[in-house]
């Protein structure tokens, strides 16, 4: 299957990836490529088979309702990209 | 000193021959000496390990006794270590100091192992050639032309060339494996949720698993009895006590099924490779093992099928790098959009970035069911066959890598060519099982490894074997040249 | 032409357990701005999820009281997009397999009707950070102590027709959540919030029409008027010969109006897939027993109780049991009275809750406990007070002057049942009205209740009602 450029452009969006203009078609061939390589999947009957998600076949473990995490925000924020008065900042977010 | 085993170091150490700190300066030294001509090493932190080093000592001189007490290890640079940056091999985390520690860095400290520094990899993981790291390509150290494997390519090529002793991996898709293969080395993926993922940047979640990366498999027997065990912060951590690794390694191979897949030794693998490991599965004979040959019929679906649940999974775990909190941020970002898409666009290399799309694209709407839902059904289908092969054999037995170790560029532009190096060690993860590599000779003039594949938690007997057959072989002590 | 509403809401309850549900961190409401997000809720390289326990359990008590089913395994996945106050780049929710699915709430009408509503499904999910937009230098900061917090999203089925049968079935869910002790139920600080799916029809037609998705409504009052507003903006548009597009709008209650949120509609493509880092989480026939035997009695068995047992109206037994507190109390009056159940309802349903209304107090903040209303009532029913200096006595009690004894023997306020006494006040008051006593000797029957007033106002209103009526007409009568 080939995907073409405003495919991948739409993914990239999507993905919130920036890719160059110059990049894309190389983008697309190779993913074409590697979607072309993946389709033998389709060939294969899978009826009634059940997907598996997880390699174990276990149920998720229930933990206590018991907080014992700290106050660490200086050191998270010690090394962020950009933070005021205990905020991350980040560009005005227009609703 | 540097030609010692793990184990052979403890007894040094215990008997005073050396100090850790001695031993420690030692690896450093050569660190300092070799690796411009390996590029093995992101971060050394020579400072910090002294200090454990000097630990150590005063532990062991108040009598204190452990496998790895004063022991330095190559950590690889996946592992969040708490002070120290941790870049994942790629240019979003460059500036990552971790605020915390991974839970295997934890159990390594605990058990007075010595960190040396963080070892290069591929940018998150993603590749098998160690060619997508922001940090540039590790050359293995038996021709510094070709590639050491990867993800784990870093470490394998620190210990090869006597860098460490021993190092930590991990292996999604044959990043422990491929890599110990190339190098010569000794490494193990264990059971998924035997090591627990808390801290381990994460790839493709249902798929990645730490383990060692060593000479001999006493060594490897020995860091996965400090790395593995239960975790409660890891929910897919199985609760489940470990086994005492050193303790099966001398058991006999009298009767022991092994199964060869007939699919492993077909189209595709080089027949000098072949011919290794057929010598290898002679000398197991030799030990008393039968074998068996068995089949693995949906061997050819697991590198497609992975190469839908990896990105898929990889897509949704990288969003996180988004510039806002920790990482990468672009320069002076216009809006909300630009902050993401230039922050992710600058931050992840080629590679990165295209399994995100690919993975992306893959649950995207229209197409989940097609590939995503029919991927995890494949798995399922890959899964079976192990589990009806194991009804037959005890372990099972082929290749690790098709080929040995190409050289630097090679397959870099051809994904497809690339992903399928990892056609034999995929199928491991898919299904969840442990899986070994370890040295088998050379074809090349390059190392040959031979995959050992276990049942669920049967990562003694993996050792066992390695074990036996090291008893009987020497691939694993030869060394490459030049790091003398 | 005549129109039909359809309504469904979807209705995120924050759970009120002490920590996070995918992390240790603490819940609390107010903190310092990421004070409380620990590397787990930060979304920090590495960091994995864990699931709280308390969060399946307040889920599945709220499935059982709904007569839900409570799913033997449920399935957590991602819902992947890109938002500031969405550190992991998506948000761990459940999609295909919910804990909770297919229940029923049953809602009064005004016309004192019930209603059956469908609950399509409950579904465990994290709650978001938030987003300051004050002015930062032209950026938003943003707060992630939120993020993590446990949300329970219910879902009912498009069964209600008016902003009125919504509202209702909020407060029905508001007071069951409160009742379940599984949230605070705060609106303010945005620990129960609503989205609304408008959409209308022609009466009569069967399929439903386009509906639009009123986001974060936080009141019940902004329910009710955002629907209506909804409601006339789309037969606007179709009686116009326009389309009503299928689009996220908020509610923006400054202007009384809803508005698109085009900017959220884009690239509306979630990625949902289980998520790796979570299993499925199974409960079994044990862990279900266990939580029904912490269920409260529901409100609707606890006001069919309260009819029967004290003989309310239906109303009044619906006012009373609106909330678990108000119902509590109202029992530990009777209780403590040990009567007259009709004379408490009205006092709690009267002077209590006009004080706290008054004073946007809730039950738990009354200066008057039900201990102190219960020893007031008594002095009414034992004829110590009349029901109108009560009212005086309860203010007193409002106002921290003690209980009613207290009140009452401190103001001198103890009804007189002298007989003399109120017979000497009576022959007073005759004797300075010799026209009235005339008047109503010649048959103006209603002077009696100016003589009434009259002696009661020189007796300080403290005359025994029922004696003084009695004598009264008695002694007018010669």
């Amino acid at each position: 299957m080939a995907l073409d450029s405003s495919t991948v452009e739409k993914i990239a969006h999507l993905a919130r990836l920036g890719i160059d203009a110059k990049d894309v078609p190389e983008y697309a061939r190779n993913l074409s490529d590697i979607f072309a390589f993946v389709e033998q999947l389709n060939a294969v009957d899978c009826s009634g088979v059940v997907p598996m998600a997880h390699p174990m076949e276990a149920s998720q473990r229930l933990r206590e309702d018991v907080v014992t995490e700290q106050n660490l925000r200086d050191k998270f924020q010690a090394h962020a990209p950009k933070v005021e008065v205990g905020l991350y900042l980040v560009p005005k977010v227009i609703e | 000193m540097h030609n010692k085993t793990l184990a052979e170091l403890a007894a040094g150490l215990k008997a005073k021959t050396f100090s850790s700190e001695e031993l420690t300066r030692h690896f450093l030294g050569r660190i300092e000496r070799f690796d411009p001509k390996l590029n093995s090493f992101v971060t050394t932190t020579a400072e910090g390990a002294l200090a454990q080093a000097r630990a150590a000592d005063a532990s062991i001189a108040g009598g204190e006794v452990g496998p790895l007490l004063g022991i330095p290890y190559a950590h690889k640079d996946i592992f969040c270590t708490d002070g120290v940056r941790t870049s994942c091999g790629s240019k979003m985390l460059d500036n990552f100091i971790a605020p915390y520690n991974a839970t295997v860095t934890s159990k390594l400290l605990a058990a007075g192992a010595v960190m040396l520094g963080k070892t290069n990899m591929d940018e998150f993981a993603m590749g098998s050639s160690n060619e997508t790291s922001f940090y540039g390509p590790v050359k293995n150290p038996w021709n510094l032309d070709v590639v050491p494997g990867g993800s784990s390519g870093g470490s394998a090529a620190a210990v090869a060339a006597r860098l460490a002793p021993a190092a930590t991996g991990t292996d999604t898709g044959g990043s422990i494996r491929q890599p110990a293969a190339l190098c010569n080395l000794t490494g193990i993926k264990p059971t998924y949720g035997r090591v627990s993922r808390y801290g381990m940047i994460a790839f493709a979640s249902s798929l990645d698993q730490a383990g060692p990366m060593t000479r001999t498999a006493e060594d490897a027997a020995i860091m996965l009895g400090a790395m593995a065990g239960f975790d409660a912060r890891d929910s897919t951590s199985i609760d489940r006590p470990v086994d005492d690794y050193r303790a099966a390694l001398g058991n006999s191979l009298k009767g022991l099924k092994v199964g060869l897949p007939k699919e492993y030794f077909g189209e595709g693998l080089d027949p000098a490779v072949g011919a290794v490991v057929q010598t290898a599965i002679d000398e197991l004979k030799k030990l008393g093992a039968e074998p068996v040959e068995i089949t693995l019929p949906n061997t050819g679906l697991a590198v497609p099928t992975y190469y839908v649940v990896a990105p898929a999974e990889c897509s949704s775990n990288l969003s996180r790098f988004d510039g806002v909190r920790f990482g990468y941020r672009c320069e002076n970002p216009k809006d909300l959009e630009d902050l993401y898409k230039r922050s992710r666009g600058e931050g992840f290399g080629p590679e990165v970035k295209r399994r995100i799309m690919i993975g992306t694209y893959a649950l995207s709407a229209g197409y989940y069911d097609a590939y995503y839902l029919k991927a995890q059904q494949v798995r399922h289908l890959i899964a079976d066959d192990f589990k009806q092969a194991f009804e037959k054999v005890d372990v099972i037995l082929g290749p690790t890598s098709p080929t040995v170790a190409f050289k630097i560029g090679e397959k870099f532009n051809d994904p497809v060519t690339m992903y399928l190096s990892d056609i034999y060690t995929i199928a491991v993860n898919l299904a969840g099982l442990p899986g070994m590599s370890i040295p088998a000779g050379f074809a090349h003039d390059l190392p040959v490894g031979l995959q050992l594949i276990g049942n669920y938690f049967d990562e003694a007997r993996l050792l066992n074997v390695a074990h036996q057959y090291q008893q009987v072989s020497d691939w694993h002590q030869r060394s490459p040249a030049g790091f003398e | 032409m005549e129109w039909e509403t359809v309504i469904g809401l979807e209705i995120h309850a924050q759970l009120a357990t002490k920590s996070k549900i995918f992390s240790a961190a603490a819940t609390a409401y107010g903190a310092e701005p990421n004070t409380q997000a620990c590397a787990v809720d930060l979304g920090m390289p590495g960091v994995l999820p864990v699931l709280n326990k308390e969060a399946v359990r307040m889920a599945a008590k709220f499935g059982l009281a709904t007569s839900s089913t409570v799913a033997e395994r449920s399935v957590f996945a991602r819902k992947n997009y890109f938002y500031p106050d969405l550190p992991k780049g998506y948000q761990i929710s459940q999609y295909e397999l919910p804990i909770v699915q297919h229940g029923i709430l049953d809602i009064e009408l005004e016309d004192g009707t019930t209603k059956r509503i469908g609950v399509t499904r409950a579904h465990l999910e994290e709650d978001a950070g938030k987003s300051l937009h004050e002015d930062f230098h032209g950026q938003t900061g943003v707060d992630l102590n939120r993020a993590g917090t446990p949300l329970l999203e219910i879902v009912s089925e498009p069964d209600m027709r008016s902003a009125k049968e919504a509202v209702a079935y909020m407060k029905k869910i508001h007071s069951l959540v409160r009742y379940l002790e599984i949230c605070d139920g705060n609106m303010q600080e945005g620990s129960f919030r609503c989205d609304a799916n408008v959409s209308v029809r022609p009466k009569g037609q069967k399929e439903f029409g386009t509906r639009a998705e009123i986001k974060n409504i936080n009141s019940f009052r902004y329910v009710e008027k955002a629907i209506n507003y909804e409601v006339e903006r789309q037969i606007e548009i179709i009686e116009n010969g326009g389309k009503i597009v299928q689009e996220t709008r908020l509610y923006d209650a400054n202007k009384d109006e809803t508005r698109s949120m085009r900017a959220k509609e884009e690239a509306n493509d979630y990625r949902y897939f289980p998520d790796p880092d979570l299993l499925p989480v199974e409960l079994d026939a044990e862990f279900i027993e266990q939580v029904r035997a912490t269920l409260p009695e529901l409100p609707d068995a606890k006001k069919l109780r309260f009819v029967e047992q004290y003989g309310l109206s239906a109303y009044d037994a619906a006012v009373l049991t609106a909330s678990r507190e108000l119902a509590d109390y109202y029992e530990s009056v009777v209780t403590s009275v040990g009567s007259e159940p009709k004379l408490c309802a009205n006092w709690v349903m009267g002077d209590v809750s006009g004080f706290l209304n008054k004073e946007n107090k809730e039950i738990g903040e009354s200066p008057v406990s039900a201990e102190l209303l219960a020893g007031m009532i008594k002095r009414i029913v034992d004829n110590t007070i009349s029901g109108k200096i009560a009212k005086d006595v309860f203010e007193a009690m409002w106002n921290g002057e003690g209980d009613a004894d207290a009140v009452i023997d401190k103001k001198g306020l103890k009804q007189i049942t002298d007989t003399g006494a109120i017979e000497t006040a009576i022959n007073d008051i005759m004797a300075k009205n010799p026209k009235q006593v005339e008047g109503y000797r010649a048959g103006q029957d209603k002077l009696l209740g100016f003589f009434v007033g009259q002696v009661m106002k020189a007796m300080g209103g403290k005359a025994n009602p029922a004696q003084l009526n009695e004598l009264l007409k008695k002694m007018l009568a010669g």
